[in-house]
């Protein structure tokens, strides 16, 4: 690990003393004089045409200020991805989920506005609804948006190779079904924003808890109908992002409608239930790979379809189900793909980015398969993905470039780490331990608009002013940037100001998404801190005699390489900078943009996708009570390649957040959505993991240094959450041979999994009823350990069950695996449990 | 919307008069009011820890007292921690050990570890999770949190950690 004078330390935020005083402004926190409240009415139903919005006893409420329905604004809709977009601020036409922004009203306060949402009266036709997309793609189902008749609105396909040929030559052929469930962000700070309009220059203002200020911006100047120089977004600290404020939300355009009409600032603030119901969620996903290996675990061809459940809107939908698919083409080799994969509308709330993207439900899919299938062959799951595992350098078939790969060393490095050869079905009863890789990009490359900028003003007294795009919701961003700079000017961090983040005054940001902020807004001002001393060194060089190639910068000092007494202090080189007549102050520019051909379409073409890929593996220890069905996490390792840190303690920050975040939608997490109706909407219905469960963490630094990346950094912020899931519910099944397809892994399932278990071993050996057919089948429970053995289980029928229970003692038979006089309770269900699949 | 009546509230040892309503809740009155934003409102339905603030001496959420209960007691709230001109222990803490990420829940993690330090000066790992565990953080994933309050105890212990 590369450790310099302030690149690779490990720095705390240079906001984190602000915000242990309470004194960092979010944007809740901020308040204009006469400033107005607002809040929105929401659907009450799932899917309806909307007749009527009846807002008259709301208006005639004193201290009402205005209230507004999509009728009254322009017919324009929004989203993140240009020919995705299919969002109004307000409902105009039809309502699409329970919670669809219907009206809009502000008030002089909080307690007003709430009272005149009461009054507003929405009539509306109800029409029939669907809740999953399996059901949605169905002839004849319900529409969701009439432009979209099939429901599918965003839909990709891959392929290369031959995969029907490779699977006729592979020894084992396996196809498995997974389905991943709905998870909120959950960020603390509940999303808000802040609009002031000034009638002299036309400049609406907004403070938003945006993750990508620009997005924002051009969003809003789209539906407003006003030119997009006339915004200006301010992002205040956020609490929090996680993918989740990526999106223009209601909020963000009734704050601009309001202040510009009522030329008074106007905030709204979502509530925690609107936090879950209407703002995203991770995509519930059924997935379905099927995959051919030869007899050692080399994987020679994969098809997989996925059908994603968009909910009512499409948000990110086309980059989504994209990076869905991308992301299973690495970090393995695969010479034989065939993805399809499907963004299908639901009349339930909207999936949009969360951490990982569309990945971490593919990931889960993937490496719970690899487990299985080592398990059906008799390899070993760490032998299986290392053979598997992508090489740097090596050519790919869609045309990733892969400059630095660390990936197999960190599936051998986390094996280490847990313990895989002492524990792996060595551990009792109970206890396991479980393995998963992934990679993640550092950044979309092949969008030719993703680029970042930076300006560094070096000032007379030697203090760096750095302005960038960069969003930092938390993840440290601002942090990273001025260590950056900070080490190429050779001054401490706290001589580097940053302003960040605001439209109106700072360079031009594609925003945090993707997890390409380090690589992309840290290259920008890696080049505008080299800039500047690309206009204070020669001069310095001069005075000193020296080349410039010999200047070392450090400690606010610039001495030559290996003469510590040739130098002078950057104050004095400064004063001589201005006394020899050079102009100040010293400004320095830098962009940046992935290198990358001409636009490339990501769905159609093939091309790199990121400068660079992060590649982790991690290992979970878990413990389950097999009485209460309670997974206890011990420990987790993650492995990871996350090229070269720029602030070591950050990396760590994210990779342990991402493991609570993982051990969350592996174990705990669901945002349960009955008929269109979420049933937990709030932190103490919906339960993301506490101090409380928190395992042992260590992380094992794979270490690469990427030619692209600052400092030789790629991306750390959102592969480490891709793999914990998989590595959890692996080592579940390590540690009580119970097999899960399906998230979260609740202690109910897991009881039931044991029941079934334990009941089918009690009665095959017990049962008369259940020996006897076994015996004519020819087979024992013991001789059960592939999915081919599985077609010799006796397949027993309701009928036989029938015929027996006319023998004594009733309505028994020889059914019992228990002596009879055990038996408490004889319960028969009236009619067949409808089975997993949520309906 | 009840008449309102005016309490006198002794925030960080500064009075503060305050027209509420009898339904105001001390969180209410400490933003709205008083202007004290340190203290968060993160889910305003006492799920979160976002709002712990200390009342006489015990860590309690803003969010589920009235305002018209805090009066005649002694509220501390993150404004009022740092002490003649220097961070707290663990506001120091939190800050060296990478503990605050975006800094929503932070003012509310410090508040509970403080009250919980006050009462137990060297508390065991087991039982900061515990004390805490009413306060949620979606960022760090807690273990530079927990590191950061065993540190504090350290710290006022007169410990080099």
């Amino acid at each position: 690990m590369k450790v310099l004078n302030v690149v690779g330390r490990r720095i705390p935020m240079h906001d984190a003393a602000a915000k242990a005083m309470g004194q960092a402004q979010f944007t809740d926190d901020l308040e204009l004089p006469g400033m107005l409240q607002g809040r929105l009415v929401r659907s009450t139903i799932a899917h309806g045409r909307i007749l009527q919005v009846d807002v008259s006893r709301a208006l005639a409420l004193p201290g009402v200020k205005g209230v507004i329905t999509g009728r009254d604004i322009p017919d324009r809709v929004f989203g993140i991805v240009p020919k995705g977009k299919d969002e109004h601020a307000l409902a105009r036409d039809k309502v699409r989920y329970i919670g669809d922004a219907v009206a809009a009203v502000v008030a002089v306060d909080m307690e007003t506005a709430e009272e005149a949402v009461r009054l507003v009266r929405v009539e509306y036709e109800e029409l029939p609804a669907v809740f999953d997309p399996l059901d949605a793609i169905r002839e004849g189902a319900p529409v969701v948006h009439d432009n979209v008749p099939n429901n599918t609105s965003a839909s990709i396909r891959k392929e290369w190779g031959d995969v029907e040929n490779a699977f006729a030559k592979s020894d084992y052929v396996f196809e498995d079904s997974f389905y991943s469930q709905a998870v909120n962000h959950a960020p603390l700070e509940p999303h808000a924003a802040m609009a002031r309009y000034d009638p002299q220059s036309a400049e609406l203002t907004i403070w938003s808890s945006t993750q990508i200020p620009y997005f924002l911006k051009r969003n809003l100047a789209t539906t407003l109908l006003i030119p997009e120089n006339k915004v200006r977004v301010i992002k205040p600290k956020v609490g929090g992002g996680f993918g989740g404020k990526i999106d223009m939300f209601a909020k963000d355009f009734c704050a601009c409608w309001f202040a510009r009409e009522l030329l008074r600032p106007v905030k709204f603030v979502y509530e925690r239930e609107e936090v879950f119901q209407n703002t995203r969620q991770r995509h519930p996903m059924y997935i379905t790979v099927k995959t051919g290996v030869a007899r050692d675990g080399k994987i020679l061809a994969q098809r997989i379809k996925a059908h994603a459940d968009g909910g009512a809107y499409n948000s990110t939908a086309p980059l989504m189900i994209t990076l869905s698919c991308f992301f299973i083409m690495i970090p393995y080799r695969i010479e034989n793909l065939f993805y399809e994969g499907y963004h299908v509308y639901t009349n339930k709330p909207t999936g949009g980015a969360m951490r990982g993207h569309g990945i971490p439900q593919a990931r889960f899919a993937i490496e719970r398969q690899i487990d299985l299938i080592a398990g059906r062959i008799g390899v070993d799951a760490v032998e299986m993905r290392v053979l598997n595992a992508i090489q740097p350098g090596e050519p790919h078939p869609a045309g990733f470039i892969i400059n630095t790969c660390g990936f197999a060393d960190s599936v051998k490095e986390a094996a280490k780490a847990i313990g895989w050869t002492e524990k792996r079905g060595k551990l009792p009863f109970g206890r396991g331990v479980g393995i998963a890789g992934a990679s993640f990009p550092s950044g979309v490359a092949n969008m030719a608009h993703l680029s970042s900028g930076a300006v560094v003003q070096l000032t007379r007294e030697g203090r760096v002013n750095v302005l960038s795009g960069a969003a930092d919701i938390g993840q440290g961003a601002e942090t990273v940037i001025c260590q950056i700079v900070a080490e190429q000017l050779g001054v401490p961090m706290e001589d580097v100001r940053i302003t960040a983040a605001d439209t109106g005054i700072c360079p031009l940001d594609a925003g945090t998404f993707g997890s390409g902020v380090t690589v992309r807004a840290g290259n920008a001002a890696l080049l505008a801190a080299n800039d500047v001393r690309g206009q204070l060194f020669p001069f310095v060089a001069e005075r000193l005699e020296a080349s410039i190639d010999d200047l070392v910068a450090a400690d606010r000092r610039i001495w030559v390489k290996d003469s510590p007494d040739r130098g002078m202090s950057l104050t004095d080189a400064l004063q001589a900078y201005q006394y020899a007549d050079r102009p100040l102050p010293i400004v320095g520019r830098g962009a940046w943009i992935p290198p990358t051909e001409q636009p490339t379409s990501l769905l159609t073409k093939n091309g790199n996708f990121s400068p660079s890929y992060s590649f982790m593996t991690q290992a979970a220890e878990v413990e389950v009570d097999t009485e209460t069905g309670k997974v206890t996490v011990i420990k987790m390792v993650t492995a990871h390649d996350c090229g070269q840190p720029i602030n070591p303690m950050l990396v760590e920050g994210q990779l342990e957040g991402s493991i609570i975040g993982g051990m969350g939608q592996a174990l705990y997490e669901d945002s349960t959505c009955i008929d269109g109706q979420q049933y937990n909407p709030s932190f103490l219905d919906y339960g993301f993991p506490t101090a409380m469960e928190m395992p042992e963490m260590e992380s094992v630094h794979i270490d690469t240094d990427d030619p692209l990346g600052p400092f030789g950094a790629k991306e750390a912020g959102e592969g480490t959450q891709l793999a914990p899931a998989p590595a959890i519910v692996n080592a579940i099944a390590d540690a009580i041979g119970l097999e899960f397809h399906r998230l979260p892994v609740t202690p109910a399932m897991i009881l039931e999994g044991l029941r079934k278990k334990q009941g089918k071993a009690e009665g095959t050996d017990s049962s008369p009823f259940y020996r006897r057919h076994y015996k004519e089948a020819g087979v024992e429970p013991g001789d059960i350990k592939t999915f081919e053995d599985i077609r010799k289980v006796p397949k027993i029928e309701k009928g036989m069950f029938r015929d027996v229970q006319k023998n004594e003692p009733f309505p028994y038979g020889d059914m019992l695996a228990v002596p009879r006089e055990k038996i408490t309770i004889f319960r028969q269900p009236l009619k067949r449990w409808s089975g997993a699949s949520p309906k | 919307m009840g008449k309102k009546t005016v309490l006198e509230l002794m925030i960080n040892g500064d009075a503060f008069e305050i027209a509420c309503a009898p339904n105001m809740t001390l969180l209410e009155a400490l933003r709205d009011k008083a202007f004290l934003t340190g203290t968060k409102r993160g889910c305003d339905t006492g799920g979160c820890g976002a709002c712990t603030v200390i009342l006489d001496g015990e860590a309690v959420l803003a969010c589920l007292t009235l305002a018209v209960e805090a009066e005649g007691c002694d509220i501390r709230t993150i404004e009022g921690i740092a002490r003649d001109g220097k961070l707290s222990s663990l506001q120091e803490t939190f800050v060296e050990h990478g503990a605050i990420q975006c800094g929503f829940c932070s003012p509310g993690f410090i508040m509970s570890a403080t009250a919980m330090l006050a009462e137990i000066p060297s508390p065991g790992r087991e039982e900061i999770r515990r004390h805490l565990a009413g306060n949620l953080c979606r960022c760090t994933g807690y273990a530079k949190i927990i590191g950061a309050v065993e540190a504090a105890a350290g710290k006022d212990r007169g410990g080099e950690k």
